[in-house]
């Protein structure tokens, strides 16, 4: 289990206007209490973001990615999800240790959250105006009248056409892309600092992805806001992150500013991953996948938890469960912002 | 919408038509209503004939039935053998029923939906174990036993409210038999709210409206309970219509003079125009609550649009 700090430098001339990042998660541990026994869902997960920076948070279902983010937010079904152990430092405070009132100020305001399927995230029963404006109305103490002009100009500024006559239609009356954009929008609302978007293009087809995508991009861009992108496609990630941190088993497996992951990955299971994206010039190969299935978080294996499916797998990964390395370039010197969870990681990057 | 409600209503008519039908073949298959007026003792041939040729007794049933419905549009309900007319009847038992329905209906939403969002809310924890045991208890009771058992201990023992209604009817004298009329509903109001709001609570959308950073008052009245209300809406408003014509029993217990009591009196006395006339109305009122729910879905739920 790691404990070392795998925050990345922000990018020059992104630097936030505090001396230190926006959002640092500590050795953050979750764990579900079920009738069948402890799931650990998260172990000891570090990850910071600055100001205007893109976190990417890569893996599979049940990695822990959407988990640890219902954590920072402070929305985790409890019981039987329970936080642990761990800090979540935001803006120099930190959100567990927070009265509750006080946090559920943080939420929506300063924290905000785009969720994966827009229909059954937003009511049913109420406009979307009203829920737009339900931001204005608990946040700033606004009038309905004033509400519903605020929630007119977010939608008009997530570019949804014809807002005015929408403001009072329903969640079902809007297309999926529009749904999620109307989503981007409630996030966006008191422009917070940080957004957290929890597969924000997994239910649209591939034409409206880039769509919602480039807005959120852009958004990010205008309002200089922090973004932590949970994903699990990989191709989202290249366009938009600025560094990824990819999850498995509840834990960080490998960091790296955006190009050097793409570039050489310091991990076999990014390895694995980067290798099962279909590509157009090795049309009619099989396709490559990573075998096995991701381990059962109620017995998560000995030793290094991706050994069972590793190709690199020996006896040391069998018993010793790997820290976070800090990587290095073939002269010996640090990359920055680089680590991987990998006995092996030197042979992976380097090949061997 | 205008459309649709025009289209119920249309619908109305064979409905209102066929159990109409129906409950004046029922109330004949009874027997000879003379006979039974007369009880025991032979009736005299002549005055039979009389009461037979006066309420159109010896015509064929579908003919009765024809003339019935005739005057019912004219606002008729025929008069009973003793010469009162069913009209003065509604005009006595109704008031006293709605009345009584107002409080227990009232009783059944507050109690109903308030235990039931308590019990959902805190769902596995002592609180909604109780509320699922004492609402089963309820439900396996029989209304007459609840009825005399609180009537004895609150009316006669402890006296704290009055033991029977009688004519003069107050509101205080009302909350007793409500609250024994109300009570098998409101379990079965308590435990589908429970249910829906249990489900509900995990909804995607309860967690946008935490994660908006909503206070938890407004996250479950705005959001949990006004989707959690369209399933329990339905059933209060066929309840509406069964707690009016079910007050039977609690009618006869706490001796309110209303439509149980009437009714009850009617088939006794196999007074065809009466316990017609009566449930005419009910029906009646039953078809009205059934569209009024209905049209409630549709502002509840706007996924729901009648074209």
């Amino acid at each position: 289990m790691s404990t070392s700090s795998t925050s990345a430098q922000p990018r020059a001339g992104r630097a936030g206007t505090g001396t230190g990042p926006l959002l640092e998660v500590r050795d953050l541990r979750v764990e579900f209490r079920t009738r069948e026994g402890v799931a650990k869902a998260v172990n000891g997960v570090n990850y910071s973001v600055w100001a205007g920076e893109t976190l990417a948070i890569l893996g599979e279902s049940g990695s822990g990615k959407s988990v640890s983010a219902q954590a920072v937010m402070g929305i985790l079904d409890s019981p039987p999800g329970f936080v642990t152990d761990g800090q979540i430092v935001f803006k120099g405070r930190d959100l567990l240790t927070m009265g509750k009132e006080e946090r559920r100020k943080v939420r929506g305001a300063q924290v905000a959250m785009i969720f994966q399927d827009a229909l059954s995230a937003l009511n049913p029963v109420h406009t979307v105006g009203a829920q737009l404006g339900e931001m204005f109305r608990v946040h700033h103490g606004t009038s309905r009248k004033e509400a519903r002009e605020k929630a007119v100009e977010l939608m008009q500024r997530v570019r949804i056409p014809a807002a005015k006559e929408r403001v009072g239609d329903y969640p079902h009356q809007f297309s999926g892309g529009m749904r999620q954009r109307i989503m981007i929008a409630m996030a966006l609302a008191l422009q917070p600092d940080l957004i957290i978007a929890d597969e924000p293009t997994t239910a649209l087809d591939v034409t409206v992805q880039a769509q919602v995508m480039d807005l959120l991009a852009e958004l990010q861009d205008e309002y200089h806001m922090g973004l932590i992108l949970i994903t699990h496609d990989l191709g989202v990630v290249a366009d938009v992150a600025d560094k990824i941190a990819v999850m498995y088993a509840g834990r960080i497996v490998e960091t790296a500013p955006v190009h050097g992951l793409y570039a050489g990955p310091a991990h076999p299971y990014t390895e694995g991953l980067l290798q099962s994206i279909p590509r157009l010039d090795q049309k009619g190969l099989e396709l490559y996948a990573i075998k096995g299935l991701p381990p059962n978080l109620l017995r998560i294996p000995p030793g290094c938890p991706f050994h069972p499916r590793c190709p690199r797998a020996r006896t040391i990964c069998r018993e010793v469960d790997p820290p976070l390395f800090e990587v290095t370039d073939e002269t010996g010197t640090p990359v920055p912002g680089r680590a991987s969870a990998c006995h092996f990681w030197k042979e992976t990057l380097h090949g061997e | 919408m205008g459309s649709y409600v025009l289209r119920r209503l249309l619908q109305m008519i064979p409905v209102f038509i066929g159990s109409t039908f129906l409950i004046f073949v029922m109330v004949h298959a009874l027997g000879d209503p003379v006979n039974a007026l007369f009880g025991d003792r032979a009736p005299d041939p002549a005055v039979a004939a009389q009461i037979r040729a006066q309420y159109n007794l010896n015509d064929p049933l579908w003919k009765q039935y024809v003339l019935y419905m005739g005057r019912l549009f004219r606002w008729d309900f025929g008069t009973t053998f003793t010469g009162q007319t069913v009209t003065s009847q509604l005009a006595a038992a109704y008031p006293t029923t709605l009345k009584l329905t107002a409080v227990a209906f009232t009783i059944e939403v507050i109690f109903g939906i308030g235990l039931g969002l308590l019990s959902g809310l805190r769902r596995g924890r002592l609180a909604d174990s109780s509320v699922l045991i004492l609402t089963l208890v309820v439900i396996s009771i029989p209304v007459f036993v609840t009825g005399y058992v609180l009537q004895y201990l609150v009316g006669v023992r402890w006296g704290v409210l009055p033991a029977t209604v009688g004519f003069d009817v107050t509101l205080r004298s009302l909350i007793l038999p409500g609250i024994v009329l109300a009570s098998v509903s409101l379990a079965y109001v308590a435990r589908l709210t429970r249910t829906t709001v249990a489900e509900n609570s995990r909804a995607d959308f309860v967690r946008t409206a935490v994660a908006k950073g909503l206070p938890r008052h407004r996250v479950v009245v705005n959001h949990l309970l006004r989707n959690s209300l369209i399933p329990v809406v339905t059933f209060l408003g066929t309840d509406l219509g069964a707690l009016m014509g079910g007050a039977l029993v609690t009618e006869r217990i706490f001796n309110i003079h209303g439509v149980g009591y009437a009714l009850y009196q009617g088939i006794v006395r196999q007074s065809t125009n009466t316990v017609v006339g009566f449930v005419t109305v009910l029906i009646i009122i039953f078809l009205l609550a059934n569209l009024l729910v209905d049209l409630l879905y549709a502002v509840l739920d706007p996924r729901i649009r009648y074209a």
